[in-house]
């Protein structure tokens, strides 16, 4: 991994300002991360973790209730916090692109298949309305839409669900970006639909050298799809690091228990592992860690100061106390507990 | 012992294409289905949106009327019952649905969520169906207290325990379960699998259990159908269903499910295209445009169900293999106690 | 272009406003709604003369700030020789009884249709639509006029008058919430549970749907107002001598030419400020009443 990444996180944080300032969420609490070029990362994390709030970030689209209150966000270098509203308007799409849930929330349903693929096109590369079609019937014979030629002139009612969501992606890739952030992007769709689309999504990303991020709570989709994992829970990024890695040995006691708490074909039989209690509230995180109160191997410690980030191995990183080098001993708990 | 067996279940809606000149045309949501439950187990359905596999609830629920074919309830069909013997049956089937922020009416308590079943099938007092309520909150894992709140103070995984309680309160026999994990988060869908399991086992229940999570099927499932387009293309014991499906369409759907391991590596049969609309299925095998074994004789003619080593398939590629030749419902109930 | 609308907008002013209107109680028009209220319901103590009876040498007395005035009678007498402050204050009475109780008769009525209609669909469904279909085609005013014409002049006959032009505006908005409700699954369960159509409509649909009905209510309570003032104003609404507002605006409009403008500047300011009232304090209802609306 040579020279800079394509895009840095460091020390991220965005808070929700409610009342005031009387009421903060801190739905990004200092993240840092790095995605190379060409390579996939999946954030994992559950309902109110803060991951779509970072994917927001990302492309600055926050609500107005929502700051970046600190870090930076280097993309080739440059710091996305910094940028202007019109500068940022020239990054998004062309820079970095993005894929949402609901393909038919993404859609104009007024606006024809090309004319929807084609304007991004028309923005930012200035390209005739020709050249722009023609790019859009290009784009749409990439993500496998049969007869491009009539589907350019056809409304998204007018498509099915799975094709729906490779027109969105058609969007995504129409400008060639360096980085994809999809945002659950097979969730409404048929199994055999998402591998089909999960399948054309790492054909695009082969082909352009595009890097993706994956934002999801599947970790099915992250062990088929990512390199790279970034485990999430109340606003942090509690484990990151290779993908087969962590699955192997996950260092972090949520991220063992979250590989545990799903069914497994191969092993139907075995009790599930359930974390119990609920994700916090996070206008009023507990002290020390977050995930303490549910913690099967939370120490006093835990409950008082929240643990810094941990090395446990090169390109690793956890946010435990139990990984900090001293605690090598309770690592080893961890790892055969449960 | 069977709880319920449906022989030859069909239903089809009239639909009106085109706003003015419309034809009608006929889905056929469910189109001959045949399976029976045994005392204390699960069947699990699964199949991608419009294979018919909640309209198969809704038939059981008795929310919708079959259009032909029979249901029998303990072995009676259910036509002939008369209207004792329907209430009956309408206390012994109760459900639970996907999204726990719908299913409960949020102007009522907690207490009169769970008890309104009981009160209006039961003459009980106002004292009695309150005892009921605090067991049955017992038994699903939430504090008495809860008795007294409304919906909107529980989170998604508690309002699906109070979904649960309520389902119990008539101390069904079967229990119709159509997504109930799948709005969850993954931490919260373990605490309810287990819930459900131990509920199973502690009271006896049998499980209609619907998901298109295919891990979340087998893990809790003893028998599954698999189903395409309204038909069941395959049923029989879990595992073995899992581990070798029989059926090309089986195969895919499997092949599809995400993993749940990065090092594990699996065949992919991706399919081409998507779910024709059943409206106009495809003639003979509904699944034969899709299929990448079929041959010719799969247009023409629908391969019927047949008994194969213990596990029914309907697919012409074992039209050579010796089968049984029993009536179906029989085979259904066959394999259920195998 | 697949980014979300642009919603990068920081908190302007108008987002503030909107805030402090949506938190704080609507302090004006609940007070002027409670002040119209006490003065209908204390009419007779209030008043300083008999509404309805005038003393003809005393015609047409300006205000009492204005030259020929007097504090006899504050805000001036009509052509009878009536006091029009007295008037007001009874006038009052009317405007409030006729107001609520025709909103009451109107929202029982179409919530009760709009929820059968809704809920139990097909031939009911049928039968309730197109009435109500036929209903929005007439003209409701003239269609208030000729009931009138039929039933007479009374106060109790506006009262189901105006109950049954207005009642279709609430049973096509309440069947609309039903047929969503219809679909949510507390509704299916309760099917499952093995409740009687009745029963659900009673305890699972009608609290649904209340509060849509109540916000209904207080924006219509403008519209029956200035209904029953109109009515009141073409001499088909209250009776005489009976001082309704409309009938005070109606009997002081040939003053207006000569002078006598404060027997028509009162009472209309009167119906303004109420229906005013009755519509801000509607707005606001609607915004804590939705749920959904209450989250932002």
């Amino acid at each position: 991994m040579a020279g800079p990444p394509l895009l840095e996180l460091d020390r991220l944080s965005t808070h929700y300002i409610a009342a005031q300032g009387a009421r903060v969420v801190r739905a990004v609490d200092g993240v840092s991360l790095r995605v190379e070029a060409g390579e996939t990362l999946g954030i994992v994390g559950e309902s109110g973790s803060g991951k779509s709030t970072l994917a927001l970030t990302l492309l600055r689209v926050l609500p107005p209730a929502a700051r970046i209150v600190g870090g930076r966000m280097l993309l080739d270098g440059e710091d996305l916090v910094q940028k202007t509203e019109p500068e940022m308007q020239d990054i998004r799409g062309k820079k970095i692109a993005m894929i949402l849930q609901d393909p038919m929330a993404s859609l104009n349903p007024l606006f024809t298949i090309g004319n929807q693929v084609a304007e991004p096109i028309r923005v930012h590369e200035h390209e005739t309305r020709r050249t722009a079609w023609q790019r859009a019937r290009a784009l749409l014979n990439a993500v496998r839409i049969p007869s491009p030629e009539a589907r350019v002139k056809q409304y998204p009612h007018e498509m099915s669900g799975g094709m729906r969501q490779r027109i969105v992606g058609a969007i995504g890739i129409s400008c060639e970006p360096r980085l994809l952030i999809a945002d659950e992007p097979t969730t409404s769709l048929d199994l055999t639909i998402q591998a089909q689309y999960l399948n054309l999504l790492r054909e695009l990303q082969r082909q352009h050298g595009l890097a993706l991020i994956f934002i999801t709570h599947n970790l099915g989709i992250v062990a088929k799809m990512c390199d790279q994992l970034a485990v999430m829970y109340a606003g942090r990024v509690v484990e990151s690091g290779p993908v087969s890695r962590i699955f192997n040995a996950p260092v972090h006691p949520y991220t063992k228990a979250l590989l545990n708490a799903i069914p497994r074909m191969d092993d139907p039989d075995r009790r599930l592992n359930a974390i119990e209690g609920q994700p916090p509230n996070l206008a009023a995180l507990p002290p020390g860690c977050s995930f303490a109160p549910r913690c099967a191997l939370a120490m006093p410690r835990c409950r008082e100061a929240a643990p810094p980030e941990f090395t446990p191995e090169p390109g690793r990183t956890a946010h435990c106390w139990l990984a900090e080098p001293a605690a090598a001993a309770g690592r080893l708990i961890v790892s055969g507990a449960v | 012992m069977t709880v319920i067996e449906a022989a030859g279940l069909t239903k089809h809606f009239s639909a009106r294409r085109g706003v003015f000149v419309g034809k009608p045309g006929t889905v056929r949501a469910v189109d001959g289905v045949s399976f029976a439950i045994g005392n204390g187990t699960t069947l699990g359905i699964v199949g991608e949106s419009g294979c018919g596999k909640t309209t198969t609830a809704k038939l059981v629920l008795g929310l919708e009327e079959p259009t032909s074919g029979s249901i029998c309830f303990e072995g009676r069909d259910l036509r002939q019952l008369d209207a004792a013997g329907r209430r009956r049956y309408r206390k012994s089937v109760q459900a639970v649905f996907q999204d726990p922020y719908a299913s409960l009416n949020p102007r009522m308590r907690i207490s009169a969520i769970i008890a309104e079943p009981l009160i209006t099938n039961e003459k009980v007092t106002a004292g009695q169906a309150r005892h009921r309520v605090d067991e049955l909150l017992e038994l699903v894992g939430l504090p008495a207290h809860a008795a007294d709140l409304f919906p909107h103070e529980f989170s998604g995984g508690q309002r699906q325990r109070i979904a649960i309680a309520r389902a119990l309160a008539l101390s069904p026999k079967l229990v119709v379960l159509d997504e109930p994990v799948s709005a969850l988060d993954v931490s919260i869908r373990a605490q309810i699998l287990n819930l459900l399991r131990d509920l199973q086992a502690q009271l006896g229940l049998s499980y209609l259990f619907i998901a298109h999570d295919l891990a979340a099927v087998a893990h809790m499932s003893h028998t599954i159908a698999v189903m395409y387009l309204g038909k069941i293309v395959e049923m029989g014991e879990a595992r073995a269903l899992a581990r070798a499906p029989k059926h090309p369409y089986t195969e895919a759907l499997f092949s599809a499910a995400l993993p749940s391991h990065p090092d594990e590596r699996r065949e992919e049969v991706l399919l081409p295209g998507e779910v024709p609309s059943p409206i106009e299925p495809p003639s003979g095998c509904r699944f034969h445009p899709r299929c990448p074994r079929a041959f010719t004789r799969c247009a023409g003619e629908v391969p019927a169900l047949r008994n194969l080593e213990g596990r029914l398939v309907a697919c012409h590629l074992y039209d050579a293999a010796e089968t049984d030749p029993a009536p179906l419902p029989l085979m259904a109930a066959q394999i259920m106690r195998t | 272009m697949s980014i979300p609308a642009e919603i990068a907008r920081r908190s302007s002013p108008l987002a503030a406003v909107r805030k402090v209107r949506m938190r704080d109680y609507p302090v004006i028009p609940l007070a002027i709604l409670g002040i119209v209220t006490l003065v209908a319901i204390f009419a007779n103590q209030l008043a300083p003369h008999n509404p309805e009876v005038g003393i003809l040498t005393a015609r047409f007395k300006p205000p009492f700030w204005q030259h020929g005035g007097s504090t006899e009678y504050l805000l001036g007498t009509d052509q009878l020789g009536r006091d029009v402050l007295s008037r007001l204050i009874f006038g009052a009475r009317i405007s409030m009884v006729v107001g609520f109780t025709a909103v009451i008769f109107a929202g029982a009525l179409g919530t009760f249709l709009g929820i059968l209609s809704g809920y139990l669909g097909g031939w009911v469904d049928q039968v309730v639509m197109r009435l109500t279909d036929t209903w929005l085609a007439l003209p409701a005013l003239t269609f208030a006029i000729f009931l009138a014409a039929i039933v007479g002049p009374s106060m109790w006959n506006i009262v189901i008058i105006l109950g049954v032009t207005y009642w279709t505006r609430y049973a096509r908005v309440i069947r609309g919430e039903v047929l969503a409700l219809k679909e949510r699954e507390f509704v299916r369960l309760a099917i499952v549970a093995g409740c009687s159509k009745w029963t659900i409509m009673r305890h699972h649909i009608l609290p649904n749907v209340i509060n849509s009905a109540i916000v209904l209510g207080s924006l219509m309570l403008g519209v029956v107002i200035i209904a029953e003032a109109t009515l009141s104003f073409l001499g088909v609404g209250v009776p005489p001598p009976q001082p309704a507002w409309g009938l005070m605006l109606s009997d002081g409009k040939q003053g207006l030419m000569v002078g006598y403008w404060w027997l028509t500047v009162f009472p209309g300011l009167g119906i303004m400020l109420l229906v005013l009232s009755a519509n801000l304090l509607g707005d606001w209802l609607r915004v804590k009443l939705d749920p959904q609306l209450r989250q932002l």
